[in-house]
């Protein structure tokens, strides 16, 4: 009766979702740790060094990614302040790796070269602790959790919705850039950190250090997606759902949204924050401009192009996008705007449910009727997992046109503005209509069940006696 | 969490029980107090929208398990009422009372629902991308906090108690398919199961049987009938046949306020009703 937990996630998955993790398990902590240190750089099959960082970077986008497709495709939330709680947790890591360069700094102070560069003569108060590294990873997730439930709290409580909480979101996060702009924050002004020396005492550029780092950011994303799907095939994700579709709805039947938004929220933005403090060690910098409103709107394009609601769209989508991007960046470095801001239109408009989506429907087309019965499996694991993206709210509306910077932005106002209702409104996959009861239910005969439909009242008188709940 | 606000006539400092009568009666908080049969209770309600009064001095009382209909022309403040009973408007004035004790001006919607009260919406409103089973899984009464809510799963009786009520209103064939597929009569009988599941002590129905087919208003009307007794119904309606089909007492509200009360002959011969009707 009682298996473990994780244990029935697995075997509750797709066939299709355990064979690519097994292979994305093989690949990343088996074949990037051998083609990086046992293979000679002279090998064909040698990854190098660049390689191992940029695959690490992505797989961090991609925790990103599932933390935003958790908020924006199951709970309609979207939040395009995102990149703000991945900064902070890189922030709350960074000063662990600051504290950590010792007196092999510029100046050969205790103090960060910053510090002694602005005449400091102490630490702040603030950086009391940080040169623990324990210390450091709980702040990499308290500190964007804390802000993101206060935050939250504000924002949910005042039943702020929509476009709405989209632009706060924004602006949330540009207050936060202007404000780590500024040398007096203390967190190194617009150079933020860089040029830290070790990690737990290893040396940072070490190969050894980056594949760790690289199988680290490979399990953080395994977790984030065995939390997620976890969470989206619970009742709680039906909650979820039911919220995006109908709220007022869900408080009349008793639940109170505001309560649910705010874990969800608060939890993505703890998975943003561990994001965060992977990526900063494996990119050797973290400075404002990850807070700057044009990066978290990336994020949201990512999670568009993979296929809102399906957590695999936004692993999917954001390593599309970014191996994209960083061909691009090398190639055209000029044009990346504008395909970004194309991509999104013309995933809006003709790729509603994403890659993923067209993918689905694509094998569906292929396998007919037999596939679609197979899938899905018994009550109540399928609400969550294919959010109906026209329940969604719309995206950035025109009005963000202005606070975003860079054509991108722009294009993905456009977009939005021009998707509507119509667009997004795709079709979703129909459930086969008569599948068996499960349980007892299955068991009752017919004639039983038509009994009890014409007797007496099925619900005992004393109903709800107890009234309000404990 | 989900707490209801003291009730503002709870004695600070007396024992429980100890009230000006002689019954020994014990009040426990946050129950619903039946001591003297009403189990709603409006006094003197009023709601305005920008200067317009859509409640005006209204005043109602419903009696435990009684079936109590409320016609009136559209705008008469029906879905009003409704919204102020269910914590949705706050009144600018006035009582409202669920039972002897809970102020239902105090409280929030999940609080009332959680008292007993159940909403049916005038325009139907399921899960649309939900399945049905998942539609009454949701609304089942049920601890519905978040902390609860991840680890629930869904014990046999809670199946067999959504069957049986999915039974009860002719869905069962439809249990799997999404709530978004359903005909328009279907979603109507949707939201009445998911109110039964909650087990509410007060039925809210607002134009429940619009859209239906006379079979099925029928078989409305007498699902509710069999319901009257072990629940309390307020049923807005304008169907008049249906009204009577159901054969309790009516209340027909005028620009905010009750304009007439009694059983539905009574009521469809009193010149002030027949003037509304008419005049419009
Ligand atoms: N949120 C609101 N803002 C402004 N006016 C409102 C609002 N809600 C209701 N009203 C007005 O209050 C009056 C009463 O509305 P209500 O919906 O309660 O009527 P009703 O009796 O339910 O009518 P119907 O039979 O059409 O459903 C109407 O004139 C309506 O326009
Ligand atoms: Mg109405």
């Amino acid at each position: 009766m009682r298996t473990p937990l994780t244990l029935r996630l697995f075997a509750g998955m797709p066939r299709s979702a355990q064979v690519a993790l097994a292979l994305f398990a093989l690949a990343a902590w088996g074949w990037v740790p051998f083609a990086h240190l046992a293979l000679a750089p002279e090998h064909a099959l040698h990854l190098s060094a660049y390689w191992v960082s940029l695959l690490g970077k992505i797989l961090c986008y991609m925790v990103l990614a599932v933390a935003l497709d958790l908020i924006w495709g199951y709970a309609g939330i979207l939040s395009l302040g995102h990149g703000l709680f991945f900064a902070l947790g890189g922030y709350a890591f960074g000063m662990y790796l600051m504290r950590g360069i010792g007196r092999d700094g510029s100046y050969q102070s205790d103090l960060p070269d910053f510090m002694v560069f602005l005449d400091w003569k102490e630490l702040p108060w603030y950086w009391a602790g940080s040169d623990s590294f324990l210390w450091a990873l709980f702040l990499a997730m308290a500190l964007p959790g804390a802000v993101a439930f206060v935050f939250g709290w504000f924002a949910f409580r005042s039943r702020i919705k929509g476009v709405y909480f989209s632009i706060i979101t924004q602006a949330l996060t540009y207050a936060a850039m202007l404000l780590f702009f500024r040398n007096e924050t203390g967190f190194g002004g617009n150079n933020g950190f860089t040029d830290f020396k070790r990690i737990l005492g290893y040396p940072i550029t070490a190969p050894e250090t980056r594949v760790a780092l690289f199988a680290l950011s490979a399990a953080l994303l395994v977790a984030a997606l065995v939390l997620g799907r976890y969470l989206v095939t619970s009742r709680f994700g039906r909650v979820l759902a039911a919220i995006r579709d109908a709220e007022s709805r869900v408080m009349f039947i008793g639940y109170n949204p505001l309560h649910y938004k705010l874990f969800v929220w608060t939890l993505s933005a703890v998975l943003c924050g561990l994001a965060g403090a992977l990526y900063v060690p494996q990119v050797g910098i973290i400075n404002p401009s990850e807070m700057s409103p044009a990066n978290s709107i990336e994020i949201a394009i990512w999670v568009a192009v993979g296929g809102r609601g399906t957590l695999v769209g936004a692993v999917v989508g954001a390593g599309l996008v970014n191996l994209a991007k960083s061909w691009f960046t090398v190639s055209f470095p000029e044009y990346w705007p504008f395909v970004l801001g194309f991509l999104f239109v013309a995933v809006t408009l003709f790729l509603p449910d994403g890659v993923v989506g067209l993918v689905r429907r694509l094998t569906r087309r292929v396998a007919g009727d037999a596939a679609s019965r197979g899938e899905g499996g018994t009550f109540g694991a399928s609400a969550g997992s294919p959010a109906h993206p026209a329940a969604a709210p719309p995206g950035p509306a025109r009005a963000l046109a202005g606070a975003a910077p860079a054509t991108a932005a722009g294009a993905v106002a456009d977009a939005d503005a021009s998707t509507g209702e119509g667009a997004i409104g795709a079709e979703r996959p129909i459930a086969p209509a008569a599948r068996a009861l499960p349980g007892a239910y299955a068991a009752q005969s017919l004639e039983t069940r038509d009994e009890r439909a014409n007797g007496p009242a099925v619900t005992s008188p004393a109903i709800a006696t107890k009234g309000v709940q404990p | 969490m989900i707490q209801p606000a003291p009730d503002r006539d709870a004695r600070v400092g007396e024992p429980p029980g100890h009230r000006d009568r002689p019954s020994g009666h014990v009040v426990v908080p946050g129950a619903l107090d039946l001591t003297h049969n009403v189990i709603l209770y409006l006094e003197d309600i009023s709601v305005s929208f920008d200067g317009f009064r859509a409640l005006n001095r209204l005043s109602l009382a419903i009696d435990a398990g009684e079936l109590r209909a409320i016609i009136g022309p559209n705008g008469a403040g029906k879905t009003t009422m409704m919204d102020v009973i269910t914590g949705k408007t706050r009144p600018d004035e006035g009582k409202a009372f669920f039972g002897q004790t809970l102020d239902l001006t105090r409280l929030t919607e999940p609080q009332i629902a959680h008292a007993g009260i159940g909403r049916k919406f005038q325009k139907p409103t399921v899960f649309e991308h939900h399945t049905v089973f998942e539609n009454l899984e949701l609304a089942l009464k049920a601890d519905k906090r978040v902390r609860r809510t991840l680890f629930a799963r869904l014990a046999d009786d809670e199946r067999d108690r959504i069957a049986a009520v999915l039974a009860r209103v002719r869905l069962a064939a439809e249990a799997d398919r999404l709530a978004g597929l359903l005909s328009h009569g279907q979603k109507q009988w949707l939201e009445i199961a998911m109110l039964l599941v909650q087990e509410p002590r007060l039925l809210l129905l607002d134009e429940p049987v619009a859209g239906m087919t006379d079979e099925e208003t029928e078989r409305t009307a007498e699902l509710f009938v069999s319901l009257a007794g072990t629940h309390s119904l307020v049923v807005v309606e304008h169907d008049m046949s249906f009204v009577a089909a159901l054969g309790g007492k009516v209340t027909v509200l005028h620009e905010g306020a009750v304009l007439a009360e009694g059983d539905l002959a009574t009521v469809q011969a009193d010149e002030r009703v027949i003037e509304v009707y008419l005049g419009r």
